[in-house]
């Protein structure tokens, strides 16, 4: 057979043989081939733009929690600081509180002291005045036993008068 | 011989495992036919080249032996011829038993086996061509030659592997690749993304069917075609001509208004010129489809050639230097060819992806062009 020469029945069995698995080929491998492939490639393209997308809700929620941490330290802070200052101005207000009523009972105290040494002293004036009257009687019942000492007496008396 | 037949081994021997199993040859199929002559007879180079590089009648494998004890190791294929007495078919060991004849043509005496069947007596020439004895009759040989048997194995081949790499596609479905998925997996996608896409752009899909195929055949056929034993198809160009033809076509079917009046009144040339421009443009409708034709003939006929004649050398000299120093050539070469089977796969697909890209082009900018020009 001639090297240059196509031979007609080899040109037959080559355009049959090859259409055939063309169309064979073409619904059986080709088709599902291409259309795995191209899903796949969709589905790859896909999966990179939701990680894409889920990176950035993450750092979104990110900084959410940090902004929710923020706030919580600051609230945290803030109730510290009331706590303190209710906590500073019940001592202190307890501190007046005792200090006034410390004041009020001194008071008091001294108030019912000086009641006392008022009565006290109205008493023991009451026992002197008792007791002078007690001496004078005595003084002068033994002065006045005798009548030139009782003249004399209403003399002096009578002279201290003159002088009032 | 020894050196011979380790070389063989040699030259394709992963290939050699995956073509035992594949093709199921004997042992012995390994040999070649260079023996065949035998001392008595002038060892003759171009006779040797062209019986393999050629088509047959029947796949030859190996011979052991000398002239009448010469043991032929042959696989018989089915001859089919239609005559004007109807089809005739049969093996072509029927020739086996034939008797030889002498006639002269051109003042030069041929031989030839003549098998009488019914009304037809048919002579097959020594260089595997049936003709009818006598004058006159036609006689179309539509045969199950060693081109033919390799055709129906390639394709075969071709059906197991990608209907095995769809499937992985179902059983992985989205998953990653797995198995002879994985390996077919880029072929396809640089196929589809590296040929397909830039030459013809976004019509690409409808093509892609046929440019996977016409790939995948031509180099399927260019490494089936590298084993020793195996037939040259992809370097016949009955084959290779019908494969241009079909790019021709579709390349021609699916011309567009834009390609077709690039060729009968391209953009751009003065009118004094049409006459020689567009005779060259309808000319190079068909120059195409030509050169896709002639170049992978050629490329793939030249390496088998080239590393026959590299063998033949080991014959001609019957030195074990000579054989050493062929051998490793031809050992070099193969890797060559490995390289040339995918690469002219690839060229003659990205060349035909070019021409249906030509003939599916929108081109709005060259209106514009013109447009301005009046």
């Amino acid at each position: 057979m001639n090297l240059v020469t196509p031979e007609l029945g080899l040109i037959f069995w080559q355009l049959v043989v090859f259409i055939t698995v063309l169309f064979i080929l073409s619904r059986y491998a080709w088709a599902p081939i291409t259309t795995a492939l191209k899903d796949r490639e969709k589905s790859i393209t896909e999966a990179l733009s939701k990680a894409e997308e889920a990176k950035k809700e993450m750092l979104k929620l990110q900084s959410d929690n940090q902004k929710l941490l923020d706030d919580a330290r600051l609230e945290r802070d803030n109730m510290l600081k009331s706590a303190q200052k209710v906590a500073n101005d019940m001592i202190e207000q307890a501190k007046a509180k005792a200090e006034v009523e410390y004041a009020k009972k001194l008071e008091d105290a001294r108030r019912a002291i000086d009641t006392e040494k008022q009565a006290a002293v109205t008493e023991i004036k009451k026992q002197i005045a008792e007791l002078s009257i007690d001496v004078a009687r005595t003084l002068l019942k033994r002065e006045l036993e005798n009548p030139d000492k009782q003249v004399q007496l209403a003399a002096d008396l009578i002279k201290d008068l003159k002088v009032n | 011989m020894r050196v011979f037949t380790i070389e063989r081994f040699l030259k394709s021997f992963p290939i050699n495992l995956v073509a035992l199993i594949l093709l199921g040859l004997p042992l012995c199929a390994w040999a070649s036919g260079g023996e065949e002559e035998g001392e008595h007879k002038k060892f003759n180079p171009a006779e040797l080249i062209m019986h393999h590089v050629g088509d047959a009648h029947e796949w030859h494998f190996a011979t052991w032996g000398e002239g009448k004890e010469a043991v032929h190791i042959t696989l018989p294929l089915p001859v089919i011829l239609y005559t004007d007495h109807g089809f005739d078919v049969f093996m072509s060991s029927e020739f086996h038993h034939a008797k030889m004849v002498e006639h002269e043509h051109n003042g030069k005496k041929h031989h030839f086996q003549e098998l009488k069947r019914g009304e037809n007596t048919y002579l097959r020439s020594h260089e595997d061509k049936i003709t009818l004895a006598g004058h006159g009759g036609t006689l179309y040989d539509f045969s199950i030659t060693k081109n033919v048997a390799s055709l129906f194995l390639s394709v075969t081949i071709m059906l197991l592997v990608f209907f095995s790499v769809a499937k992985g596609y179902k059983k992985n479905q989205g998953k990653a690749p797995s198995g002879i998925q994985s390996f077919f997996e880029p072929i396809i996608l640089f196929v589809r993304d590296d040929i397909a896409k830039p030459s013809i752009g976004a019509k690409h899909e409808k093509y892609l069917p046929y440019l996977l195929t016409v790939f995948f055949f031509i180099w399927f056929n260019n490494l089936l075609g590298l084993f020793p034993g195996g037939a040259n198809l992809t370097g016949n160009i009955a084959v290779t001509l019908s494969l241009a033809v079909m790019t021709f076509l579709i390349t021609n079917l699916s011309g567009n208004r834009n390609y077709w009046g690039h060729i009968f009144s391209p953009p751009g040339v003065p009118a004094a010129l049409l006459p020689i421009i567009v005779p060259i443009e309808i000319i190079g409708i068909f120059t195409k489809p030509f050169a896709l034709t002639v170049r992978l003939f050629a490329n793939i006929t030249a390496g088998h050639i080239i590393i026959l004649s590299l063998l033949s050398l080991i014959f001609i000299f019957q030195s074990a230097i000579v054989g050493v120093v062929s051998a490793a050539f031809s050992v070099a070469l193969t890797f060559l060819e490995l390289l040339v089977a995918i690469l002219q796969a690839f060229i003659f697909t990205l060349l035909s992806a070019m021409y249906i890209g030509a003939a599916v082009e929108e081109h709005h900018h060259d209106h514009e062009e013109e447009h301005a020009h009046h």
